[in-house]
């Protein structure tokens, strides 16, 4: 079942114009504030460490340009991108990364745990394949109370060998959950290269092993990628069952800010930067096909940087928690804290 | 008041709040075809047709799943068949579930039940024999309970399901088939609250599950010799009633714990270290800790006799604790 790897259109975009540079516009944001956010983390504005998405934001906004607010995602330690694509505020984002009170988590859980379940998000996980049986969960809800949203499971290289993996696609395809599993396979599990660490060459190959349909895309040409859940995600909405779309990108960053990199070449990341960077590719797309003026385009990434800046204000003038606060939150109803 | 059986009071709670909540639904192996391996759950799939549902033999996506159901709207029933296989899970139970709600800070209430059969069934040795709360008194965010007959496991069910909170249930194996008094009308069994079973001026016996019937014929044959003991039922282990536990062993002035769990690093050594810090002057005599040896479950009858927890060892605890000769 797995298909080859241009199933989906890569040139033909189905989209109102206004929806095109919406999705321009998803993915400059995103590289937008991962770019700050790599700074201010570098300035030490922002504690703990991060995992930046830069490179990768196709995925997320095509994918997300497809969902709606009342359908779920559940995400990796890499989650800014899908967050703010699924529609999170950049503010409390930034604020939550700094670790202050008015943050998405109050400031518990910083940028590995980046979540707004307000808008379906349910939460990015520091747990490498934790997020694919609570997105079976999120499917089952769907499927018991016969809706028709669907659940969106992103996930990595490294995941894909995961017992959960396993677990939660056989499960899913047996009652015929509306679950997309997304693979974004960046080629680094952490240090581990996926030529090493996967036992196959494309990850959707592992569908046929749960009799389910698996697809391959340029998870950098966010066109195939727009394409490819448009198609897949109707699919989900009519109970076809669970599919899995590995989506081929690259990291261009280290593992987390700080990360040697000691385990691939720089000119290995400089020609991935130079030839497949999806938001130039995307923006020439656009250019050509005169879907878009260079002035545009210019003000997307004025206005992008702008709005960062504004969460940047916000994150750094909002107070911390006051220290008694980490008491809190732990469950409903009680205090069920021993000093 | 009716007369039921332990898993028959379980499935009257089921029932009950399956009917009063549409959300309300169970999952786990072999519980609709068969009815569950003790009959707890017989009956139930016809009634609720869609909402008791077999699953694969996938521990981890059964509770897993669990929680991205209670995420998004449902009050799942998660049964684990063995109390043993959380360990399968583990990550789901210790890192998912008993976390989401603090480090998402609060966004989401998380209405989940894991039920978890647990204890010393003879012959059933190392992996189908655990009392395994103990593996999870240490991590924040879960409620454990463990009711100690039918009425209470009832009462505590429902309790369960109701909680906006995370509850692992532990049900005895050896307490399904016993019977005792349910009462007819509708009640709850707080959590976090427990009961007195039995009062005594001597001698405070706090315990929990199967032990709780051991402790009360433990007490039967003390009294014959004039030692009059307190049994206090915890019912919910964490977070415990330390409010009774204590208020109790300020009357008696001695205290011994009783559960089938390892002693070695169990529930009771949170007990005995809080009795001690609220009531250290009140104290006659150490607090002594009755449960299994720090061995893994054996199979060979001799060999289990010798290293679960007895009435016998109970007794022989009470009178230690008040330096009686002969023990």
């Amino acid at each position: 079942m797995g298909v080859r790897i241009k199933e989906f259109p890569n040139t033909f975009l189905e989209l109102s114009p206004q929806g095109k540079k919406e999705l321009l516009r998803t993915m400059i944001r995103i590289r937008s504030f991962e770019t700050r956010v790599e700074e201010l983390f570098l300035a030490k504005r922002i504690p703990g460490f991060v995992h930046l998405y830069i490179g990768e934001e196709a995925t997320a906004s095509g994918i997300m340009a497809n969902l709606r607010k009342d359908d779920w995602i559940t995400s990796t330690h890499r989650g800014h991108g899908h967050a703010l694509a699924k529609g999170a505020q950049m503010n409390r984002m930034m604020a939550e990364l700094y670790g202050k009170r008015s943050g998405y988590c109050k400031g518990k859980g910083g940028s590995m745990h980046i979540a707004d379940f307000s808008v379906g998000m349910l939460g990015a996980n520091g747990v490498v394949g934790g997020g694919f049986t609570i997105a079976v969960g999120a499917g089952m809800t769907a499927w018991m109370k016969k809706t028709d949203q669907v659940a969106v499971c992103f996930f990595g290289d490294g995941a894909s060998n995961r017992g959960t993996f396993h677990e939660a696609l056989n499960m899913a395809a047996i009652w015929k959950l509306p679950v997309l599993f997304v693979n974004e396979n960046n080629q680094y599990a952490s240090t581990t290269p996926a030529s090493y660490g996967v036992s196959v060459s494309r990850i959707s190959d592992r569908a046929a092993s749960y009799g389910i349909e698996g697809y391959t895309v340029d998870g950098n040409n966010v066109v195939e990628v727009y394409n490819a859940a448009h198609t897949l995600i109707g699919r989900l909405r009519s109970g076809k069952g669970p599919i899995l779309l590995e989506c081929r990108t690259y990291r261009v960053k280290g593992h987390y800010v700080g990360d040697p990199e000691k385990y691939r070449t720089r000119e290995e990341v400089k020609k991935q930067m130079e030839e497949n960077d999806p938001i130039r590719r995307y923006s020439t797309y656009l250019l050509e096909q005169s879907f878009i003026q260079h002035e545009e385009i210019d003000t997307l990434w004025k206005e992008a940087r702008e709005e960062v800046e504004v969460a940047v204000q916000f994150a750094e003038q909002e107070p911390y928690p006051s220290p008694e606060e980490a008491l809190e939150d732990l469950t409903s109803s009680r205090q069920e804290v021993f000093a | 008041m009716s007369i039921l059986s332990f898993s028959e009071a379980t499935l009257q709670a089921m029932t009950e709040e399956m009917e009063r909540d549409p959300t309300v639904f169970v999952m786990g192996e072999d519980i609709a075809r068969q009815g569950g391996i003790f009959g707890q759950f017989k009956g139930l799939p016809e009634r609720f047709p869609g909402r008791v549902l077999d699953t694969p033999i996938s521990e981890t996506a059964i509770i897993g799943s669990a929680l991205g159901a209670a995420l998004t709207g449902l009050r799942p029933v998660a049964d684990m068949h063995f109390a043993d296989f959380i360990s399968v899970a583990y990550d789901e139970v210790v890192n998912q579930i008993a976390k989401n709600r603090y480090m998402f800070g609060g966004q989401a209430d998380i209405p989940l039940v894991i039920r978890a059969p647990d204890g010393i069934v003879p012959g059933a040795a190392a992996q189908h024999s655990q009392s395994v709360e103990g593996w999870l008194m240490n991590i924040p965010g879960l409620i454990l309970v463990a009711p100690s007959s039918p009425a209470t496991a009832k009462g505590l069910l429902k309790s369960a399901i109701r909680s906006n909170d995370p509850v692992i249930y532990f049900e005895h194996k050896l307490l399904y088939p016993q019977k005792g008094e349910v009462p007819d009308q509708e009640y709850l069994t707080p959590l976090g609250k427990a009961e007195i079973r039995r009062t005594g001026k001597d001698v405070t016996i706090v315990t929990y599950s199967i032990m709780v019937q051991k402790s009360i014929e433990a007490a039967q044959n003390l009294a014959r010799e004039g030692i009059e003991v307190e049994i206090i039922d915890l019912l919910t282990i964490k977070p415990f009633d330390a409010e009774t536990i204590v208020t109790s062993v300020r009357k008696t002035h001695r205290c011994v714990i009783a559960h089938e769990g390892v002693v070695y690093g169990g529930a009771g050594a949170e007990i005995a270290a809080q009795i001690q810090q609220e009531a250290f002057f009140y104290l006659d005599a150490p607090i002594l800790r009755i449960g299994t040896k720090n061995v893994p479950i054996p199979f060979s009858p001799p060999l289990l006799e010798y290293v679960a927890p007895k009435v016998s060892d109970i007794e022989r605890a009470v009178k230690k604790a008040l330096y009686r000769e002969g023990v």
